[in-house]
């Protein structure tokens, strides 16, 4: 990966936000307050503004800008949680390019910033069931040789599987928790915005 | 969707001015989302308390802000937390050097964002306390949730933590002060109708007519379990139940009480509801040494209300009658 790559990654996730941005709203009004969709096209479409012209010389700096701009845009749990984990796979990105070792190291400091910041665990019912098993895709890819678009690609799969097995989940943090066994039979909202996330990496690498 | 906007993307920018226009004793920050006292900050030396939330709740926080209650308070946009940039704005512009307390609901992005401010705010040499308020019953706190959450009582401990920081008390005191207050509050809330939020277009739920949600928070998310709607005696039954199980109250206990309006419910009804809180309450003996009725917290344009039981010692009910001149609560000036 290098900068202008990490530049299309961002942009591509702000177009998959404004594609979807209703039906995570939607989402969300199930178990939530009705917004994640709106939050999130506020963010990303103030990432895309701060990212378009800025001169970078290593791979992170676009990331950590994108992740300084949703912190400073979203509110909500979600501006702190992806601001984090932009922040943390950015700052783990400290040259021109990155390998997909690299870029797997740095996936997994995202993930930890996040579960640090949130405090949740697989199972919970939030980001992190989408989050979790794309980085261990992704580095199993590339454990096995697998080259940046097989490990992307095995990544948007995991994230999308582990959205998926959310359904069925009582949420244990967030505001869906409060639902208690009224969360359980709908979809978490932010492990499909996380599953959007990945997909845009996999579509973006393919290119 | 009907609501008296101009557009959903400007609804916040645009009640910010009108605060502005109406409110010349406040100063509104249009660029940074804060609203301060225009009279400068607070006394010489005196802590700063600052608020914020989610918009979609007013008064709360911007109509809490004047002498006795809150130096200033951070706006998000609807039902979203303040990002935080505005927190550290506002700390900026309001320590005197005494530090600042920070009063932050109960929910994952308030506390997050705070947290993230407090981090910010520290970096700048401003000391900072945070008091975070956890008061609604109809969650349980445990480690399957992420907490109770901060309602009703965020109004208690901003009237009396800011009549004792208006009192010249040191950070310390004013904070431990606040957590006195919040935990010694309860409160329990149930809807008749879901909220609209202006970018969602559309009610948060679906409620059929003779249907209530019971245990909901301020955010138009459906409550604890659903259930025919009931008698208001009924209602308030369930809400104390609650309520006192949690915090038991014994004949002679003192309490301030507030029925609150949750957007679109009349006075005329709040008043039916407080009489039957009155009626049990003083059946058990317990005194409602002070109350408030009306709407303080609100969930948009949901109907509904709740109901929230502080047990007031001596100094907090002297800390609720000092001096109060802010947009949404003014007494004794």
């Amino acid at each position: 990966m290098d900068i202008d790559l990490a530049r299309s990654w961002v942009q591509a996730i702000a177009a998959a936000v404004d594609q979807h941005k209703d039906y995570l709203t939607q989402l969300d009004s199930a178990i939530g307050d009705a917004d994640h969709g709106i939050n999130m096209h506020r963010g990303f479409s103030a990432v895309t503004t701060a990212v378009a012209n800025m001169e970078a010389d290593i791979v992170g700096a676009v990331l950590v800008k994108a992740g300084t701009t949703l912190i400073s845009s979203v509110g909500g749990a979600s501006g702190p949680l992806y601001g984090s984990a932009f922040r943390a796979i950015g700052k783990a990105l400290d040259a021109p390019t990155a390998d997909p070792q690299q870029f797997a190291a740095a996936l997994a400091a995202g993930l930890q910033s996040v579960q640090k910041l949130g405090a949740a665990a697989p199972g919970d019912k939030t980001m992190i069931d989408a989050y979790a098993p794309a980085v261990a895709a992704f580095q199993l890819q590339v454990d096995s040789g697998g080259d940046f678009a097989a490990a992307a690609g095995a990544a948007a799969d995991a994230a999308k599987e582990g959205m998926r097995a959310t359904t069925p989940l009582q949420a244990r943090k967030g505001r869906s928790s409060y639902l208690g066994a009224r969360s359980v039979g709908h979809q978490d909202p932010g492990a499909t915005s996380t599953a959007l996330i990945f997909r845009a990496l996999a579509e973006t690498v393919a290119r | 969707m009907k609501k008296l906007i101009n557009s959903p993307e400007t609804v916040l920018d645009e009640a910010l001015a009108g605060i502005a226009a109406a409110h010349p004793e406040l100063r509104v920050d249009a660029k940074n989302k804060v609203i301060t006292r225009a009279d400068g900050t607070i006394r010489a030396g005196g802590v700063a308390l600052i608020s914020g939330g989610g918009s979609g709740h007013e008064p709360l926080h911007g109509g809490f802000v004047g002498p006795g209650m809150l130096t200033a308070a951070c706006p998000g946009e609807v039902f979203t937390s303040p990002v935080p940039d505005q927190m550290l704005a506002a700390a900026q512009a309001v320590d005197s050097g005494a530090g600042v307390l920070f009063i932050v609901k109960n929910y994952t992005g308030d506390v997050l964002n705070f947290q993230m401010a407090a981090e910010l705010a520290a970096e700048e040499g401003i000391m900072v306390k945070t008091v975070v308020v956890d008061d609604d019953v109809a969650v349980q706190d445990s480690t399957w949730t992420a907490g109770r959450r901060g309602t009703g009582a965020t109004v208690f401990v901003e009237k009396i933590v800011g009549a004792l920081a208006e009192q010249g008390a040191d950070l310390a005191a004013v904070a431990e002060m606040g957590r006195r207050v919040n935990a010694c509050s309860r409160s329990f809330a149930v809807a008749l109708t879901a909220c609209t939020a202006p970018a969602a277009g559309k009610p948060g739920f679906d409620l059929p007519e003779d249907e209530m949600e019971v245990g909901v928070g301020i955010h138009g998310e459906p409550g604890r379990r659903r259930d025919k709607l009931r008698p208001a005696r009924e209602i308030v039954a369930t809400a104390l139940e609650a309520i006192l199980a949690d915090q038991p109250l014994a004949a002679g206990d003192e309490t301030i009480v507030m029925v609150n309006g949750l957007g679109a419910t009349p006075l005329l009804e709040l008043y039916v509801v407080f009489n039957e809180v009155a009626t049990a309450l003083t059946g058990q003996n317990v005194v409602i040494a002070r109350s408030l009725v009306g709407n303080y917290v609100t969930s948009l344009d949901m109907a509904g209300v709740s109901i929230t039981v502080c047990k007031a010692d001596a100094d907090m009910l002297a800390l609720w009658d000092a001096p109060v001149n802010t947009p949404a609560l003014r007494w004794g000036t």
